[in-house]
């Protein structure tokens, strides 16, 4: 890997910890993470460099099979074998995640971040009632009963479902249902960090804003940071301080997020921005973007991106263009620019 | 795969009804103790078609019994009370019990969650294999594996005999997703029962599915029940569209009508709270009702939406209304018209 590419990522996060003189919540230098197939390695995540800073949503949005849930296993280094961590840094409050021990590990895992998995709609245990499920959690970190008893319906509350149904069984409840449980459960606990891993893809429009707002308020009451993964950007721009857009592997963009939305700069982000199907207007075809996302094992050459991007220059099948800072916080990795 | 000519329309002379009539249909969930047993009204009296080569998109709140409605058609759940007519028979009195083999092919199902509806044990390979075999549709090996791989490439995997070879562990989540598209397609149905079939899906990708449902519409006049929380894809795929709160339906009629003119106060909610990304960062409406969280455990009979509606009045709390038409096949079931 070219190692302007590293720096110019680096550089990003530098920038934006300096301004604040805090060491970053959350600080993912060039990391690397490979699936070893016996086809030759799945390189999931390729020098990936983001930062979440404390009270900050950060959104990361891309493609399906782009390596977003790679990632957030990686920050939790809970990612199986064949998966691999080969290169890179992950700074918790400073502390690199990757050389701590067994017991540091289990200790960070356990107070310092909460996770909603992708696959939270069969999160739960089938075999025990929410109720239970809930309670566990929170009496495992040592709150009482009864006061565990009166946040489980403060937080079905919260994620709009009758408390009657705690007493349900998971598969008495809807996709939809059990999602906004696995959410709750992740809120029990108030760690520092909240990666939700597409949180609400079973969620009507209404009560996924009305959780995102709730969740908002919570975090600005409690102060956690959320690092928010999904592939629906217009979520992103209403409930996410910066956003960064990933493309097979690589982040491709990096911004604030109302400067990405008046000013998306990579053809791959100006593509998203345009392929969204729209409930108002005159009802046409779209084609999103053409090609199809390629194969992981050998991915096409220079820019990722350059077999369907409709500005593709000479030398994009060559070259990797490097990340380059062309705003303040806004990063971009295209020749373009 | 487009070379099988459409069954349903070739070798069924009563092509003039619709394929599927739902009426009547309900279910109701036991649930609670012994001493007192209450129900979970999940879907309550719901009655609509699906002709030859339509695509029925069902959207609305999450619990509101989408999944339920859909797996009553698929013969997974026993119905309380209702008709199911296919091509204008009974299926519940010709089939009592457990659906033939051949509706069982002729009706598929895409289940909401792809992380639990492919068994971890078997590569991909097999799940497409299994169906292609049960129902007979290849002849050899190497017409086997031509339809395997062509199946996965229709829905943007890529390489399919790479992706064939893993297994769903290896897959991210709307990679499973497409897998479970792909399934559904191999036994040429004539009904496709899709449960949030593209939620974990980016725009783009998201795109190419809604295109091939479309094409495969057009070519091999499969109809489709389409179950979707993102109103902007069911507005650009679904002929009609069909609006459920609280275990009823509440509105329903061609796609535009409902865009343009949405008339129940729920659906107007539902389309208020909508992202539109073409507009940018112009601030939305924050979703205000949020007001009590609707109960289906015994509910009273009333217009369930009632408690959150605006524009409630006296009778929406004793009764429920019934259908009235808007204009053309434009429904509504609410007291203000
Ligand atoms: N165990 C594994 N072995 C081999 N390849 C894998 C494995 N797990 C994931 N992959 C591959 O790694 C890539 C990244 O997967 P990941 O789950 O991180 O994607 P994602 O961005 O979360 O996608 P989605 O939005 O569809 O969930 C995908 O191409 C996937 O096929
Ligand atoms: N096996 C069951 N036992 C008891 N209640 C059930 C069962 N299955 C579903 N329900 C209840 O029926 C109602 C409707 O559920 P359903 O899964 O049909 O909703 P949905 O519209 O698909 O929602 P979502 O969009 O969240 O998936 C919910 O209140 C749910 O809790
Ligand atoms: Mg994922
Ligand atoms: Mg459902």
């Amino acid at each position: 890997m070219p190692t302007d590419q590293a720096s110019g990522a680096g550089a990003g996060s530098i920038v934006r910890s300096a301004a604040q003189n805090t060491p970053l919540l959350l600080d993912i230098r060039n990391l690397q993470v490979e699936y070893l197939t016996p086809h030759g390695p799945v390189r999931a995540v390729d020098n990936v460099s983001i930062a979440v800073q404390s009270g900050e949503v950060v959104g990361l949005a891309g493609e399906s099979g782009s390596g977003k849930s790679t990632l957030a296993h990686a920050i939790l280094r809970i990612l199986h074998p064949p998966a691999l961590i080969t290169g890179g840094e992950i700074l918790f409050s400073g502390k690199d995640t990757l050389t701590m021990n067994m017991t540091e590990l289990e200790q960070f895992r356990w107070r310092s971040v909460s996770i909603v998995f992708q696959s939270a709609m069969n999160a739960l245990n089938p075999v025990m009632r929410i109720r239970d499920q809930l309670l566990d959690v929170m009496q495992c970190h040592g709150i009482s009963k009864a006061e565990a008893n009166r946040q489980a319906v403060r937080l079905f509350e919260l994620v709009g479902i009758d408390p009657q149904r705690l007493d349900a069984y998971p598969h008495q409840l809807s996709g939809g249902m059990r999602q906004r449980t696995v959410i709750a459960i992740a809120l029990a606990l108030n760690p520092p960090l909240l990666i939700m891993d597409e949180p609400t893809t079973a969620l009507d429009v209404v009560v996924q804003k009305d959780i995102l707002q709730q969740i908002v308020h919570l975090k600005e009451r409690m102060g956690f940071s959320i690092l928010f993964i999904t592939h629906d950007l217009s979520l992103l721009v209403e409930f996410s301080t910066h956003i960064a857009i990933m493309y097979a592997g690589e982040i491709v963009e990096k911004a604030p997020a109302r400067e990405l939305f008046t000013n998306p700069l990579h053809p791959y982000t100006v593509g998203l921005m345009n392929s969204f199907p729209s409930i108002r207007g005159e009802k046409k075809k779209l084609t999103g973007i053409p090609g199809s996302p390629p194969d992981l094992i050998s991915p096409p050459g220079g820019c990722r991106f350059h077999p369907r991007c409709p500005r593709m220059m000479p030398e994009c099948p060559v070259k990797a263009p490097a990340n380059k800072a062309v705003a303040e916080d806004h990063t971009v990795a295209c020749y373009l620019y | 795969m487009n070379k099988i000519p459409n069954p349903s329309i070739a070798e069924n002379p009563g092509t003039t009804g619709p394929l599927l009539e739902v009426r009547g249909l309900t279910k109701y969930f036991p649930m609670g103790s012994i001493f007192r047993t209450r129900q979970v009204h999940a879907v309550e009296n719901a009655s609509f078609t699906v002709k030859h080569g339509q695509v029925v998109a069902l959207v609305g709140e999450s619990g509101s019994g989408k999944s339920t409605t859909i797996r009553l058609i698929a013969r997974l759940l026993s119905v309380t009370k209702g008709e199911i007519l296919y091509k204008g028979s009974n299926i519940l009195k010709s089939e009592p019990g457990k659906a033939s083999l051949a509706y069982r092919r002729k009706v598929q199902m895409i289940f909401q969650d792809p992380f639990c509806s492919l068994n971890a044990v078997h590569p991909i390979e097999h799940h497409l294999a299994r169906p292609l075999l049960i129902h007979k549709m290849v002849k050899n090996r190497a017409e086997l594996r031509e339809r395997i791989y062509s199946l996965l490439s229709d829905v943007g995997l890529n390489p399919p005999a790479e992706v064939a070879s893993r297994y769903p562990h290896q897959l991210s989540g709307g990679q499973r997703q497409r897998v479970a598209i792909a399934r559904a397609l191999a036994v040429d149905p004539e009904l496709i029962l899709a449960d949030e079939p593209i939620s974990m899906l980016d725009v783009s990708i998201r795109m190419g599915i809604l295109n091939l449902i479309a094409q495969l519409k057009e070519t091999r006049g499969i109809a489709y029940m389409y179950i979707t929380h993102d109103l902007a894809s069911a507005r650009y795929i679904g002929d009609e569209i069909l609006v459920m709160y609280a275990g009823n339906l509440v509105e329903g009629g061609g796609g535009e009508a409902i865009m343009n003119d949405p008339s129940h106060p729920y659906t107007q909610l539902l389309l208020s709270a909508v992202p539109d990304p073409q507009s940018g960062l112009r601030t939305r409406k924050e979703v205000t009702a949020r007001g009590e969280v609707s109960s289906l455990i015994d509910p009273p009979p009333a217009c369930p939406f009632a408690p959150r509606c605006p524009k409630v009045m006296e009778i929406c709390r004793h009764s429920m209304p019934a259908r009235t038409t808007i204009k053309d096949d434009h429904w509504v079931a609410c007291y203000l018209y």
